[in-house]
């Protein structure tokens, strides 16, 4: 970023006046529903405000009324590029308060799943910082293999984008042969595609001037500004709750927690693309794991919490109490009070549960990555150039759906 | 050194002596109150302390006790230490009608938008905070939705019958 020239005007002139901007709630640029209210001098920005509330759906008041195993689908709409990972947060979660041991087969199984979602997501969040670029091949070769991810959620609980996948205890059904065919696919191809995109944007002349030093932030702001995630491993701060805290058997895996050191666009960007294939080689590894355990196993054998087949509720007695009991959130919950975090996509997603023994919890908080980091957001762009505070935005990975939840 | 609750505990009660209550383990997570006015001490205290380290504020939040005279809402601060990888509880209990807090935002600039919804949500007024307004509710709203007295349901309905699904009813006041 040059320093651009200032001039002393006398006050009132023409040149010396602001004008206020406003980037969203609706433009295209914003990739969602939220707003910036943008004073520039010129092209430069000289303050920002941002708004945020505009899909607020009182999420946790709701959860407030149903019973836990109803709840999973709203956090299907926090982080929608991937609400697999927000899923089993939330599963892992109630496994957790209810003292639930999950197989390790099943543990793998969503560890493949969770990185599968992972990996779309960064791949939404780092083709777009290319198209808000200007470059718009990238995302469209990327693109292509988010297809074959949702082909895989697909396989398993029918649904692609909001995916309500797996249950409390594990998983609805077992991975079919399609599922690891797919993923097959999905490993072979993508790996491909993705060293394609590198090629085509890491070295790229025109990216790295659009993004080095833009919206960059020291490691000590990014913490007070409560970051987490890839945001604030490109700062140089090798957080992952993965690692500081492992959850579904995480600590069986190897993996290196790629970091930046400026914390600027471009950071954002390798740290991103380095995640995606350190997710690669999760998931291989976990398919490895998953062939050595028996493979009719994909659920925890707790009947109390996990709804039983339908052809056994059809014909067995106590699958049909144990169906009512938990359809009706019959079943015996704890009292207790946790935070569970997991590791999002875009940071670290927690869950508060506050449970009093009753159907549904007495109080739910999600803690959103989004929603606590956007607040920097004024103080990454001030001084930059409008062009800078587009792409700014797109790197930061924001979500509208869990800025408001 | 691995930092360890029961170190936690000692240092607490070194420095705030009786002020700190309702000390208590669960899930592996420490968790204890401190008065209200006492807040941003505690934190700054948790901050500071070479072997405490308490740098980072993962979560604030709020929860409505209707039942608990004198207490009715509860602050929920999560904190926790980058490099022992030990996270804390803090709660700090106020009165609903005086629900009155000292603001985080000095000491974390994370603070600033999530009292804003926990005021916005609560109508827990953050004391000092540089910009306390509604964030996700409208601005003109007069009340704070997640009080437990406000059912997510038209109490006026007559057609659903509740008593057989748990809680339906009695919730709040």
């Amino acid at each position: 970023m040059s320093e651009q020239q200032h001039i002393t005007l006398p006050e009132g002139s023409i040149e010396r006046q602001t004008q206020t901007l406003n980037l969203g709630p609706t433009h295209p640029a914003t990739h969602g529903v939220f707003q910036n209210i943008l004073e520039i001098d010129g092209e430069r920005i000289v303050s920002a405000e941002s708004t945020v509330g505009y899909i607020h759906r009182a999420f946790e008041k709701i959860a407030e009324r149903r019973p836990y195993y109803q709840i999973t689908p709203l956090t299907d709409r926090l982080n929608y590029c991937s609400s697999p990972i927000n899923n089993m947060g939330w599963h892992l979660t109630v496994e957790k308060l209810l003292g639930v041991q999950t197989p390790k087969r099943v543990d793998y199984m969503r560890v493949v799943i969770m990185e599968l979602a992972r990996i779309t997501d960064h791949l939404i969040c780092n083709g777009v910082v290319g198209v808000d670029s200007g470059a718009f091949t990238g995302f469209l070769y990327l693109m292509k293999h988010r297809e074959t991810a949702y082909e895989v959620y697909e396989e398993i609980c029918g649904s692609r984008l909001t995916t309500n996948i797996g249950r409390v205890g594990g998983f609805e059904r077992n991975f079919t042969p399609a599922v690891f065919e797919k993923l097959e696919k999905f490993l072979k191809e993508f790996p491909l595609a993705l060293k394609e995109f590198e090629s085509l944007m890491n070295r790229n002349r025109i990216f790295i001037e659009r993004t080095q030093g833009v919206g960059a932030i020291s490691a000590e702001r990014a913490i007070n500004y409560g970051f987490t995630g890839p945001n604030l491993r490109a700062a140089g701060v090798d957080y992952d709750v993965r690692v500081a805290q492992p959850y579904s058997s995480y600590e069986d895996f190897q993996f290196s927690i790629p970091v930046g050191t400026t914390g600027d666009c471009y950071d954002r960007f390798l740290v991103r693309n380095a995640e995606m294939w350190e997710s690669l080689s999760i998931i291989r590894q976990a398919l490895d794991k998953i062939k050595t355990l028996p493979s009719d196993i994909w659920h925890a054998d707790v009947p109390a919490y996990y709804l039983p087949e339908k052809s056994d509720v059809y014909t067995k007695m106590e699958a049909l109490i144990y169906h009512f009991k938990i359809i009706m959130g019959e079943s015996d919950i704890l009292p207790g009070e946790l935070y569970n975090p997991v590791e999002g996509a875009n940071g670290e997603l927690g869950f508060y549960l506050i449970s009093d023994g009753g159907r549904s919890p007495y109080r739910l908080h999600f803690r959103r990555p989004c929603f606590i980091y956007y607040q920097a957001y004024a103080e990454l762009v001030k001084g930059a150039m409008l062009s800078d505070a587009v792409i700014c935005m797109s790197s930061l990975n924001l979500i509208a759906g869990e800025l408001d939840a | 050194m691995s930092l360890t609750s029961d170190y936690i505990k000692q240092r607490l009660a070194e420095k705030f002596g009786e002020s700190i209550s309702q000390v208590e383990e669960s899930f592996g997570t420490l968790s204890f109150a401190a008065p209200k006015d006492l807040n941003l001490k505690v934190m700054q205290f948790l901050y500071d302390d070479e072997e405490l380290q308490f740098r980072f504020l993962t979560d604030l939040t709020a929860v409505h006790y209707p039942e608990r005279k004198g207490e009715e809402l509860a602050v929920v601060y999560h904190l926790y230490n980058f490099t022992q990888r030990v996270r804390l509880r803090l709660k700090v209990y106020t009165s609903v009608e005086d629900p009155k807090v000292f603001t985080a935002t000095k000491l974390f600039e994370s603070a600033n938008w999530m009292e804003r919804e926990t005021y916005d949500f609560f109508g827990v007024e953050f004391v000092g905070h540089p910009n306390l307004k509604r964030i996700l509710n409208v601005d003109e709203m007069t009340y704070f939705p997640m009080r437990k007295e406000f059912p997510l349901e038209d109490q006026s309905r007559t057609d659903k019958d509740d008593e057989m699904f748990g809680r339906g009813g009695h919730i709040g006041i």
